[in-house]
């Protein structure tokens, strides 16, 4: 089905029905098992300045002031976190026993372009390798690991920490700031122009990771930054990832960010992502959602200032019992603010999808423009999106669109294909790679294009009840 | 040694109903033959049929061709043994270049022939594939765009045969191929096929008009009514249908007509 709606005050958008009876709750506790002492020996391990344990143990109560997230709760109404035993999880930097495996080298190689400006490679919590343009530094780019940076950079650091997500935000907002045990600092000083990639990789080890990342333009800079996360494609172990993402562009600054996401399938993965935008700001962000088991992903651009450009391309493709739920929301706060969003996604055998959009456009935003749109190939019976666009508009001179869609493989489209000579399976990931083709378009990295090319195709060919 | 396309009293129904009574028709390589007739008498059932459409349904009868029981083979696996079929309406494929649809189509093709073939390679596949944009003189600028989408009428019928040049069939039908072009468009085409046509390519040409034959002269005419060929005859035929219409061959079978 598929709605394209003007600027219409209250969208009519499908509603997936939840049945009332609830399963019983499970006897296990509800909740992570850890110490004030743990995250006070956590605070020691990742070698806090005060500052910063400090805002740990402020957030560490604010994590247990809000309660774990239930199916009741608007935004959580699609995605279930009983399952994972809470009380189970184990905080990797206090076990030096957690097997840490290299990153793979696949993750080292630039994704944009052949050169690189600099690039982090985190494993476990630890720096792993490193490496940044020495005339970039100079000009007073910092790109370093956050426990670094907090120390060497405290002033920039705590004027920008919080700044776009804030501890109190929610459960795992709270918790991937009392918890983080590893990040990234990119700051780019007023008007430097950062002419090669910057890339990153936050390699997960076995056990659970909290993470961070605070991403800081000033007025007038510009980067592409590429942001990878991920964790060994084997493991079976269910293991907890909670992140923060903080992107401030400031004036007139451009930020291309690419964020991918190939945690493996063992990973339950919460993050809090927020990109604040001033006037005359561009902003270019990239999503892939490749791995884990279960995402929740909450992604809000906030354009700040007057003509702000806000563009959010998403791509995943979910397989076997993968569970991807993606709440984005686009806040145009200014006038002549532009937003521009479209996710799509190809799901396969019983995994399921959910991308719940927002564009808000606040009170004296005229001329505000804003769109959002979401695809989703279905390519199994089992297999579910869930697709709920939304629109909440208080000023009267905008242009908001939207559309959702889910759709399946057409056979009339394979029988052409096949009618040329092309087999059946490769029929279907012709038009599955067509069906994604916008969302390449957009990326137009050749380097990450190819990896979300090479992800369909394992997706694709991956055995099981495909179909 | 010349291929051969033997079909033999063939019967197909569509959802049920009995749609193809009967068809019988042979079409060898180097020959070109021309079938017209009524709205809705069958025409792109049989195309459709020759090319394995799921919906279609064999009932009866036999399709012979280069030797191989044809209806026994999935549509891809046709298409690799030389047929083709230039869609009356082509669908769209959002997202699909033209040049890499036709790659992966080519591809397919010498992967058959050869599991370890690496493909053919881009430069090679390129000047192939201008080549065959000039013969036909389409935009060098058709290539990237995607297949079908958004394409004219006319756009869509040059698409086919430039996939039929591409591709190289020994037989080829072209289910009214002629209807939505221009007359330049048309001339155009209709000598594209003619350089194919020659001795390595058959052609059944579906057709309601025949202007085109005037462009492409066909070996024999056949006649199709409800279901069945009912007339065959030579080029003339389908000049003496432009001025009589059907009329006079619903009253000559007019059992068949009505079936
Ligand atoms: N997919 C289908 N579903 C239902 N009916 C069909 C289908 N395909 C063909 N038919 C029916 O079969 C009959 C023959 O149709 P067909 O398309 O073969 O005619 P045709 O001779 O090609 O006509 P035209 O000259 O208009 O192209 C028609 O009555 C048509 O409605
Ligand atoms: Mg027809």
């Amino acid at each position: 089905m598929m709605t394209d709606v003007v600027a219409a005050p209250r969208p009519v958008y499908p509603r997936t029905i939840i049945t009332t009876k609830r399963k019983a709750e499970p006897a296990a506790p509800f909740e992570l098992k850890f110490t004030d002492a743990d995250v006070k020996s956590l605070s020691a391990a990742c070698k806090d300045p005060a500052w910063l344990a400090r805002r740990r143990r402020a957030a560490w109560k604010l994590y247990h002031s809000i309660p774990m997230p239930r199916l009741n709760d608007e935004a959580w109404r699609r995605t279930d976190l009983r399952p994972f035993k809470w009380h189970e999880a184990e905080l990797s930097a206090l076990n030096a026993s957690a097997g840490r495996r290299p990153v793979p080298t696949a993750f080292l190689k630039p994704l944009v372009g052949k050169e690189q400006g600099g690039q982090l490679a985190i494993n476990g919590g630890k720096v792993e390798s490193r490496h940044f343009d020495a005339a970039l530094r100079r000009k007073g780019v910092v790109f370093t690991d956050f426990a670094a940076a907090a120390v060497k950079h405290e002033a920039l650091v705590k004027k920008y920490m919080g700044k776009a997500v804030k501890a109190d935000e929610g459960k795992f907002a709270a918790m991937a700031e009392s918890l983080m045990d590893s990040g990234i600092f990119l700051y780019v000083p007023k008007n430097v122009e950062v002419a090669l990639p910057l890339h990153s990789v936050l390699w997960a080890s076995a056990q659970s990771q909290f993470t961070r990342v605070l991403v800081v333009l000033e007025e007038g800079a510009s980067v592409t930054y590429v942001h990878e996360l991920a964790s060994p494609e084997g493991a079976t172990a269910p293991t907890l990832h909670a992140g923060i993402v903080e992107l401030v562009v400031g004036k007139n600054a451009s930020l291309k960010f690419v964020e991918l996401q190939s945690l493996g399938l063992n990973v339950w993965n919460f993050t809090h992502e927020r990109a604040i935008a001033g006037a005359g700001a561009k902003l270019d962000w990239v999503f892939s959602a490749i791995g884990s088991h279960v995402t929740k992903n909450f992604s809000e651009i906030d354009l700040n200032g007057d003509g702000g450009w806000g563009r959010m391309s998403g791509f995943y493709f979910a397989e076997g019992d993968q569970h991807l739920d993606h709440d984005t929301q686009q806040n145009h706060n200014a006038p002549h603010t532009t937003s521009d969003l479209l996710f799509k996604g190809a799901l396969r055998d019983q995994s399921r999808s959910v991308w719940q959009g927002m564009i808000y456009v606040a009170p004296g935003a005229q001329k505000a423009d804003g769109y959002q749109a979401n695809r989703n190939l279905v390519l199994s019976k089992s297999a579910r999106a869930d697709s709920i666009p939304g629109l909440e508009i208080l000023a009267d001179d905008v242009r908001c669109t939207h559309g959702a869609t889910v759709g399946q493989l057409e056979e009339e489209h394979i029988f052409y294909l096949m009618s040329r000579g092309v087999p059946r399976p490769e029929a279907q990931k012709v038009v599955v790679d067509g069906f994604f083709d916008p969302i390449m378009q957009r990326i137009a990295f050749d380097g990450v294009i190819a990896r979300l090319k090479k992800s369909i195709e394992t997706k694709m060919a991956r055995s099981g009840s495909g179909e | 040694m010349t291929s051969v396309l033997e079909i033999r009293n063939l019967h197909v129904s569509v959802a049920d109903k009995p749609i193809l009574k009967g068809v019988n028709l042979l079409v060898k390589q180097g020959e070109v033959h021309a079938l017209m007739g009524p709205n809705g008498t069958g025409k792109s059932t049989l195309a459709y049929t020759l090319m394995g459409h799921p919906l279609y349904v064999v009932t009866g009868g036999q399709v012979i061709f280069k030797g191989v029981d044809l209806l026994e083979l999935a549509p891809d696996e046709r298409s690799r043994l030389g047929l083709f079929l230039a869609f009356q309406y082509p669908v769209a494929i959002p997202g699909v270049s033209v040049a890499n649809f036709l790659r992966t189509a080519l591809n397919a093709r010498r992967r058959a022939a050869n599991p370890a073939d690496k493909g053919i390679p881009i430069p090679e596949f390129r000047k192939l594939l201008k080549a065959k944009m000039d013969m036909l003189q389409v935009s060098h600028d058709f290539a990237g765009r995607y297949l079908n989408d958004g394409f004219s009428g006319g756009e869509k019928k040059r698409a086919e045969i430039l996939q039929m040049a591409t591709l190289d069939p020994e037989i080829a039908v072209l289910d009214e191929t002629d209807s939505g072009l221009d007359i330049d468009a048309l001339r155009i085409v209709a000598e594209g096929v003619n350089k194919l046509a020659g001795p390595n390519m058959g052609a059944l040409v579906i057709t309601h008009y025949q202007r085109i034959l005037n462009y492409i002269k066909p070996n024999v005419v056949h006649i199709m009514l409800g279901g069945q060929i009912v007339e065959s005859g030579e080029a003339d035929l389908a000049l003496h249908l432009e001025e009589r219409g059907y009329d006079w061959v619903r009253e000559k079978y007019q059992e068949k007509a009505e079936a």
